[in-house]
């Protein structure tokens, strides 16, 4: 019964890990770039969510709405004011800039935060739930079901709806998609703010249940890469798969070798991956 | 009256030229050929006037208006549709989804139903694929589904670039028959073509380019019987004979 317990609570965790890393591996499928800041974008979202509690009130929906609008007004300032700039510059130039927007963003929250750890204050989400003698924690429960219906949701915005067709679109053809009326800018400042937000989102999803300090977002962006090198590049039902199964992993190895191992199995895993299967487990050859 | 007129166009690839020197008129109403071998600068034309390249010199005129340096989705919405050559379709969305990107520069979203169904009339074909992914379509499907995109949008004149390219020869005479239907329903047509007779078929006038300069125009039917055309077009020299001489630009 307790390893059934280990492998829901994985799977929860690995859920909003699928959800910030499909925001990542958007960015990638829309316009070849990495952005190494997606990290801090969620920790951000953990910050607003902790700042919409304290000062405003209300619940998960409250506060993950407001993470989401506010980490996408500020990935489409951060396309606008700078992404779109260096994408015409050399590829040095566009590794660099996102690199330095994660230092600019951890740094101004440890100035703001300070480098303390801090947890939201109790919201109204509480309790354990019995399913079949597996215990689980309400809040990982909400937060994880929450993370895989707006991955779910993300995928079919992009896939069933006339703006997420025109956003593939500059995806696969820019060219093809201007001569249709398509403003390619426009539509990549919306990937920006969808990334962006669903790090956010996830990032307050997180809150719920996990203490945090600036720092985090380092060990997140490092895990969206890995997830999104494991779903395959520009793949958001691969990320989502990929994002599972990373949570499933780190909760066995914590369970089995000790919770100081569960990130080093991850990325020993991940190594052997690159290795043996460069394109992902389920990116194209 | 002239709906579209180039004059002097001058594209540069970095150092490389592009087109050095081209100029064109298309009339309202009017099938216009776009003719020239591999190399001769068609593409960069068409591409220059639909906004996907930078014209270094030269103006091109869109009904009166100025639109040199305008990007390729202000042309669109202004009615001067462009399908490019190779057709370029969204590989991975499907017949449907590229309809209806067509469309999207639609001031009025209400016609989009009429529109589909008239492409739908027009290429049954793709009705039975609409929910296919455009990548697995036939080449002759693929030659629909682009023209079935570019009329999504509604164009008062549309630019189709090597149409035929890599068609079969019966699939070539449909789309040309196609054309010929859209022309008599009021479409203006500007098309580019390596294979002359169809073109000039088609064509109430017919421009000639070569190494980046229009080097011959004239009346379709004229140029078909010129042997020059053939000399120039072909790189082939053939027996002076009979024909009107077009005049060299
Ligand atoms: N992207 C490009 N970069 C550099 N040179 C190009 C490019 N596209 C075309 N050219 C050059 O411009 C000239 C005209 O080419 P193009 O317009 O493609 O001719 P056509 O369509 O008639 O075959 C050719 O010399 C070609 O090599
Ligand atoms: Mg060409």
């Amino acid at each position: 019964m307790l390893l059934a317990q280990v492998i829901v609570g994985g799977l929860l965790l690995g859920a909003i890990y699928a959800l910030f890393s499909s925001g990542l591996t958007l960015i990638w499928g829309m316009m070849n770039f990495i952005n190494f800041a997606h990290g801090e974008f969620v920790m951000l979202g953990m910050y607003v969510a902790l700042l919409v509690v304290v000062w405003l009130g209300g619940g998960p929906a409250t506060f993950g709405f407001a993470a989401a609008f506010a980490l996408f007004v500020l990935g489409v300032i951060v396309y606008a004011s700078l992404i779109r700039h260096v994408m015409r510059g050399p590829m040095l130039a566009q590794i660099l800039s996102t690199f330095g927007l994660a230092l600019l963003l951890r740094y101004t929250a440890f100035w703001i935060f300070s480098a303390n750890f801090v947890s939201l204050p109790q919201v109204s989400l509480s309790g354990t739930l019995n399913v079949g003698g597996i215990l689980m924690p309400v809040p990982q429960l909400v937060a994880g079901v929450a993370a895989i219906a707006l991955t779910l949701g993300l995928h079919l915005l992009l896939t069933r709806t006339t703006v997420g067709s025109q956003l593939l679109a500059v995806a696969e053809d820019r060219n093809a998609a201007m001569l249709m009326g398509i403003r390619p800018d426009r539509m990549q400042a919306l990937a920006w703010g969808l990334a962006a937000g669903s790090a956010g989102i996830a990032g307050a999803l997180m809150a719920v249940s996990y203490p945090w300090s600036p720092s985090v977002g380092e060990t997140f962006g490092l895990t969206a890469f890995v997830v999104v090198t494991l779903g395959g590049f520009g793949s958001v039902p691969g990320a989502m798969y990929a994002g599972l199964i990373i949570g499933l992993i780190q909760a066995l190895s914590a369970y089995w070798l000790g919770p100081i191992y569960k990130d080093i199995v991850v990325y020993a895993l991940f190594a052997a991956l690159l290795w043996l299967r460069p394109q992902g487990l389920m990116g194209k050859a | 009256m002239t709906e579209l007129r180039v004059s002097h166009l001058k594209v540069h690839y970095g150092d490389l030229i592009g087109v050095s020197d081209v100029s064109l008129r298309v009339e309202a109403g009017s099938i216009v050929a776009l003719l020239g071998s591999n190399g001769s600068g068609k593409t960069t034309t068409l591409n220059a006037i639909a906004g996907l390249v930078q014209p270094s010199g030269g103006s091109i005129e869109w009904r009166g208006e100025t639109i040199t340096r305008q990007p390729a989705y202000a042309i669109v919405a202004k009615g001067l549709a462009l399908s490019p050559e190779g057709w370029r379709l969204f590989v991975s969305q499907t017949v449907e989804q590229n309809l209806r990107l067509g469309a999207a520069v639609l001031a009025d979203k209400s016609r989009m139903a009429a529109l589909f169904e008239r492409v739908y009339a027009m290429f049954p074909r793709l009705t039975e694929r609409r929910h296919q992914l455009a990548g697995t379509l036939s080449g002759g499907e693929r030659q629909m589904l682009a023209l079935g995109r570019a009329l999504m949008s509604e164009p008062r004149l549309l630019m189709l670039d090597e149409p035929s390219l890599g068609l079969a020869p019966g699939v070539v005479e449909a789309l040309y028959e196609t054309l010929d239907r859209l022309h008599k329903e009021g479409l203006t047509l500007l098309l580019a073509e390596q294979s002359i007779p169809l073109a000039l078929d088609i064509a109430d006038y017919a421009y000639v380019l070569q190494t980046g300069r229009t080097v011959l125009e004239g009346k379709g039917a004229d140029l078909e019987k010129n042997e020059q055309v053939q000399e120039i077009y072909l790189g082939i020299a053939t027996q002076p004979g009979a024909g009107d001489t077009p005049r060299p630009t």
